[in-house]
């Protein structure tokens, strides 16, 4: 089970809300991802045309609710919206993103470590998205970041894992739950990542834009699990040779090895 | 004869926008009257959050500016 600040979630898929053509789509497809834990972002209400709220169309008995900062430019706007989530859903955790190039939306490694600094001192259980970055992610872990949510690809690409070797080494140090996010764009992509070791993953667009939202979202459930599986029963080593997993032994009959010559003397 | 009781009107900018409301009006009786729930609704007020205890004792003064912030679909990014 996977734990994060004295929380447990049995589910390792985390879900983002974003992008789905209709809330009825989105509540099944979360439903259908066996999620519990999914990410919220927080935006002026429209008074003109206030609409659903999120907050009464899901069950949050059964699925958790993580604020992001999404939008945020640098710490100060993060922290902002990090006061605005606890004043607006009483919870003080946060998946913390710095994201000042609108076209990359690469996260800042400077301006996050500064908000994840400031947010623990205030008692947020601070989740900060960032680059794949290994020696960041110790950063991040010792002023108190409760997981590590490092890039597979870029927000929104589906271009999966392009940062496995980083990701490898980030998950072999840590010692609070890495969560992939961004970027997992097929159940393979997660399985992947799973696969290595990681913890948990959080997948939003691959999801919500399929052709079958609910369908993919049991896919991408499905493919969680088959990776974390693989993981904890230890996958074979690779190699650059190939060796036989038939038995070498037992092929004489196919090419007999031609008999002695007889003896003249014998 | 009708009994006139002179209710005085304030301006504030709510989410950006000038709205008229009665002086004397508590913040959670503004989100009430936008159709929202105060159990779900953050509130800036002249840039400061205002903590959810403090939203039936909050009276916006004239010119004030209010911000209604709430949770919607998002995964990351905007």
């Amino acid at each position: 089970m996977l734990t994060i600040a004295g929380r447990s979630f049995r589910s390792r898929l985390f879900t983002g809300t974003g992008k789905f053509a209709s809330a009825q789509v989105m509540r099944t497809a979360l439903e259908a991802s066996g999620s519990e834990m999914v990410t919220v972002a927080l935006r002026r209400v429209d008074l003109h045309d206030p609409g659903d709220d999120i907050m009464r169309l899901l069950d949050r008995e059964r699925f958790f609710f993580l604020p992001n900062t999404s939008g945020a430019r640098d710490a100060a706007e993060a922290i902002r919206l990090a006061h605005l989530a606890r004043a607006a859903g009483g919870t003080n955790w946060l998946k913390l993103e710095v994201t000042p190039d609108p076209r990359t939306l690469l996260p800042d490694p400077v301006e996050t470590l500064k908000a994840t600094e400031e947010l623990v001192r205030e008692g947020f259980v601070v989740l900060p998205y960032i680059n794949a970055d290994p020696i960041l992610a110790l950063r991040l872990q010792d002023v108190g970041a409760a997981a590590v949510m490092p890039l597979g690809s870029p927000i929104g690409t589906n271009l999966g894992l392009q940062t496995r070797l980083l990701v490898a080494i980030i998950i072999e140090q840590a010692r609070v739950p890495v969560v992939v996010d961004a970027g997992l764009g097929a159940p393979s992509h997660v399985a992947e990542a799973m696969e290595m070791g990681a913890d948990a993953v959080l997948v939003n667009t691959a999801i919500a834009v399929a052709g079958e939202p609910v369908k993919m979202a049991e896919a991408f459930a499905r493919a969680v699990e088959a990776g974390r599986m693989a993981f904890e029963a230890g996958l074979g080593a690779q190699r650059a040779g190939a060796e036989a997993s038939s038995p070498l032994a037992g092929l004489d009959f196919l090419r007999p090895e031609p008999s002695p010559e007889p003896s003249i003397d014998a | 004869m009708g009994y006139y009781c002179p209710v005085m009107k304030i301006s504030i900018i709510c989410n950006g926008e000038p709205r008229e409301i009665e002086d004397g009006t508590s913040v959670a009786q503004l989100i009430y009257a936008c159709g929202l729930k105060s159990a779900t609704v953050a509130v800036e007020y002249d840039g400061r959050v205002l903590a959810p205890a403090a939203y039936e004792s909050t009276f916006p003064a004239a010119g004030s500016r209010l911000e209604l912030i709430r949770f919607v679909g998002g995964g990351s990014g905007c």
